[in-house]
Order: structure tokens, then C-alpha cells, then sequence
């Protein structure tokens, strides 16, 4: 489980995450739902531990990121497609990390088949498309088997196939008792694969709610979103 | 909440450690072309810049007078090479921390390994021991090439079986280390490839530059700190120069510079990455 508590990220004078508060709990898929700028990508980085919060704090499983065991295995975070050196292989990029947190090689095969990257294992990464990237990157996430999914804008340069597939994955991951923190700006995404959505605007929080509730007047999430936000703004 | 398959937990028996941080930058390190490249090209500067100046010494050799003879130190001229190699350990060791954020790869490697002291330290070990590795092996063949090169026209050559000789072939090859982690350290500050070699460069090169120009009297009360000057007139010499240090403490000088560089990465090491 994620849990956010008061967590706060000032840029300068300008807020980009406000006391934010919310949970990501297992077995479900949590979509992240804001405009672009509105503080999902800065959120995800404070979870991670990249960027130290102003106040509040972030926790998986009871734990500051720092303080996992062995951070692969317990939580997968694709924050952005192009997270690995340009010179380095698909395979070796993998091999890497899993042998930091003692995760058996095998997993680098298997995680490789996964996306559909096995033919590709030995080319050098910086030759991957946007697409090629983003599944080297969800690679990553997987290679430990970890409960926690943090997955920022995973769609992005993803074709349809690639979308079609990402929607299978998340599913059938939260259908595996993980918890998935899935952030999009794209609505209709987010209305077809996640149950439960937290909204925000500028940084705060305007709704921590089921999927189903949030479209309960019978109208479109999209329609949802925006009421939210203009009450919000 | 809906009942849902549970996953087991994960094992909660021990936790990525500094042996593990090692093996990943280890891995990393190896599976790079450009560490390669940069191996390659030190050893081979070091060692062709070295042979070309012994070469061209024997003829030199017969015109210098006598105090020029007296001073002419076989061991020493074959490292000049050191000025290149310097650099390319220098760059190495830049590139090693500087790569991770202008790649990106810092997201990943920080989210395998988040204590970033750990991950310094794993880096600076890794580094320390692959570069040592290579300038030792690198010192003994510049010297061995370099004194059979000295031996075919100069009556006067250097002998590992002597102490001083042995001594300053082991500190210059333990001068490529203790550039490397400069750069790293410098890296690890400064986050940016172009800003970490051009301080690197400044310091190494630029100062040396221009405490060349500088009055004499200058140079000479502290010329000596110099790092480069510390390498040619302090690691490398066997015949002491009047205004250098003396080889150890030339050694343990730029070792305080080399922690001083890598305290300040681990102090500066929380920031938002």
C-alpha cells in the first residue's frame, strides 16, 4: 500500500504539491488524474525518494522508499521512458539492476519476453524507439515481482497494440493483489482501466473516490473531471 | 474491500547492501563501450606519450651539460604520458556519475539502490579499484618499455630492483585512481558532464597554466600543491626537486583533495535527483 500524508513539494513560491493526502490500496487499479503540470509526475518522484518533500511524507508498506528492504522487489515505478544509458543494452541495462536487489537472472529473460523486447535484449537501448523504451522501462518495473506499481504516463509513444497490452497488464496485475498507481492525462484512459481514481489540480487533492461513484449522476468522467476542476480552480 | 488472491510478502531477510550496490556498478561499468574506450585510450597514451620522449632523449641526452645530467631522471620522463592519462581517468570517473543524469538512468539506479551515500561509495569503489587495476599495469610497462628504450643509447637507466625507482612506479599508477575519483567527486557535485570536466580540467590543467606565468617566487612557495606538479615532481621523481613535496606527502595531499571532493558529493548527495 502507498500512502501519502500532507505530502508538500514547493518549487520556489509555487506549490506543486499541496498537502496531499491519499492511499493506493492493493488489488486494484488507482488512477491519477490531473492536467498536465498539476503535480501527478512530482508526487510519483516524492514517493520514490528523488525529491525530498517540504513537509508531509510518503510511505510504501509503512516505509519511507529509502528504507525498503530491496526497493525492486517491494515496489516497479516507471516515472519516465528513458531511464537507462543510451550505450547500454537492453539485457545489460536489466542484468544491472537485478543483481543489486539479488533478484535472480532468469528474471531478465522473463521480464524481456514479457514486453516483447526478447529479440531485441542485445541491442543497445539508445536505438529504441518511444515506444521500445516504454517497454524496456515497465520491464524494469516488473523485474522484481514487487506488490507496488508506480506507472507515470505509461501510454506515452505506446501504439495501439502497445495501449491495448499496458491496459491487459495493469489489470491483471492489480487482479494479482498488487497495488497500482496509474497516472494519465488522458481521461478516457484512465475511465477504461482504473476502479478507483484520485483527482488533482494544482497540486491538491479534489477526489479520492471510486470510478463508479464519480460517474454516479449518470454522466461521462470526462464531464466529472471537469466539474471538479472548475470547482476547484 | 473485495477478497482478492494476496500475494505472499516479499522476504524480509536482509537488504540491499554495499556488496550489492557494487555488483550493479560493477555490471554497469563493464557493459559500456566508452569505459572501454577510455581504458584503452589511457593506457595507450600513457604509454606511447612515454616511449616518445625516451626515444627522443638519447639524442638529447649527449648535448646536455653536465648539471642537465646529473638532474635527468630516466623514471620520471617516461610518465609524462601521465598528462593525458590524467584526464582520460579524470573523465572516466566524471562520466560514471555525470552519464546517470543526462541519460536519465539515475531514476533507475536510485530506485534499485536509494541510499545515495551507498551508491557513491559503491561507485568510488568500483572506480577506484577498475582504475587502479590499470594504471599500476600501466606504470610497469611504461617503465620496463621506457628503461630498455633509455638502455640502448644512455648510460644511465632505472631498475625496479632499486627503491626509489619501485616507489614511483607505484604512486603514478595510483595517480589514475586518485584522478578518477576527483572526477567522480567533482561529478557527483555538479550533476552536469560539460560543468564536472571543465572544473576538472581547471583544476588539473588551468591553475598549473597559470601559476606558470605567475612570478617565480609564486610558484615555487606553492606550485608544490599543485596536483599535477605533485605527479611529475613528487609521485614520479626519483631525483627531488628543491620546490616540491616529497613523494609521500605529495601522495597524501592529493589523497585530502580526493576526499575532500567525495565528502562534498556525500554532503550535497540529498538533493532532489
Amino acid at each position: 500500500m502507498i500512502e501519502a500524508r500532507g505530502l508538500t513539494k514547493r518549487y520556489g513560491p509555487v506549490a506543486a504539491v499541496d498537502n496531499l493526502s491519499f492511499r493506493v490500496l492493493p488489488g486494484r487499479v488507482t488512477g491519477f488524474l490531473g492536467q498536465n503540470g498539476s503535480g501527478k509526475s512530482t508526487t510519483m518522484r516524492l514517493i520514490m525518494g528523488l525529491d525530498r518533500p517540504d513537509a508531509g511524507r510518503a510511505t510504501i508498506g509503512g516505509r519511507s522508499y529509502r528504507d525498503l528492504r530491496w526497493p525492486l522487489r517491494e515496489v516497479g515505478a516507471v516515472l519516465d521512458a528513458r531511464a537507462f544509458h543510451p550505450g547500454r543494452t537492453a539485457y545489460g541495462h536489466l542484468a544491472a539492476l537485478a543483481v543489486s536487489n539479488q533478484i535472480p537472472r532468469r528474471r531478465v529473460e522473463e521480464v524481456l519476453s514479457q514486453v516483447g523486447l526478447a529479440d531485441v535484449a542485445g541491442r543497445r537501448a539508445g536505438k529504441f524507439s518511444l515506444g521500445m523504451a516504454q517497454r524496456l522501462s515497465i520491464a524494469a518495473a516488473l523485474l522484481g515481482d514487487p506488490g507496488v506499481l508506480l506507472l507515470d504516463e505509461p501510454l506515452n509513444g505506446l501504439d495501439p497494440d502497445g495501449i491495448r497490452w499496458i491496459r491487459g497488464l495493469v489489470r491483471s496485475l492489480a487482479g494479482q493483489g498488487r497495488a497500482v498507481l496509474l497516472s494519465s492525462h488522458l481521461i478516457s484512459e484512465l475511465a477504461q482501466t482504473a476502479e478507483h481514481l484520485v483527482v488533482i489540480a494544482h497540486g491538491q487533492l479534489l477526489a479520492d473516490t471510486g470510478l463508479a461513484e464519480l460517474t454516479s449522476g449518470g454522466q461521462s468522467l470526462e464531464q466529472a473531471f471537469f466539474d471538479l476542476t472548475e470547482v476547484g480552480a | 474491500m473485495t477478497a482478492i488472491a494476496t500475494r505472499q510478502p516479499v522476504a524480509t531477510a536482509g537488504r540491499v547492501r554495499l556488496a550489492d550496490a557494487v555488483r550493479m556498478e560493477w555490471l554497469k561499468l563493464k557493459t559500456l563501450r566508452s569505459s572501454r574506450w577510455l581504458a584503452l585510450i589511457t593506457v595507450a597514451g600513457v604509454i606511447g606519450i612515454g616511449l616518445a620522449v625516451l626515444t627522443y632523449y638519447p639524442g638529447h641526452y649527449a648535448h646536455m651539460n653536465a648539471a642537465s645530467k646529473a638532474s635527468f631522471d630516466p623514471t620520471n620522463q617516461g610518465f609524462t604520458g601521465m598528462v593525458l592519462g590524467q584526464l582520460t581517468a579524470g573523465i572516466a570517473g566524471v562520466l560514471m556519475m555525470t552519464s546517470e543524469f543526462s541519460s536519465g538512468s539515475i531514476r533507475a539506479t536510485l530506485a534499485a539502490v536509494p541510499r545515495r551515500r551507498m551508491l557513491l561509495a559503491a561507485k568510488a569503489l568500483v572506480l577506484a579499484v577498475t582504475v587502479l587495476l590499470i594504471g599500476e599495469v600501466t606504470g610497469l610497462i611504461t617503465f620496463l618499455i621506457g628503461q630498455y628504450v633509455v638502455l640502448q643509447s644512455v648510460p644511465v637507466h632505472a631498475s625496479l630492483a632499486q627503491a626509489a625507482p619501485l616507489r614511483a612506479v607505484l604512486m603514478i599508477g595510483a595517480y589514475l585512481p586518485l584522478m578518477a575519483l576527483l572526477g567522480l567527486g567533482l561529478g557527483a557535485m555538479i550533476r552536469h558532464t560539460a560543468g564536472a570536466i571543465s572544473a576538472l580540467v581547471g583544476l588539473v590543467f588551468a591553475l598549473t597554466t597559470i601559476f606558470a606565468v605567475l612570478p617565480a617566487s609564486i610558484l615555487h612557495a606553492y606550485g608544490r600543491y599543485l596536483p599535477m606538479v605533485i605527479a611529475e615532481n613528487s609521485l614520479s621523481a626519483v631525483k627531488p626537486d628543491p620546490y616540491s613535496l616529497s613523494p609521500w606527502a605529495g601522495f597524501l595531499l592529493l589523497c585530502g583533495y580526493v576526499a575532500a571532493a567525495l565528502l562534498g558529493a556525500a554532503w550535497l548527495s540529498r538533493r532532489d535527483a
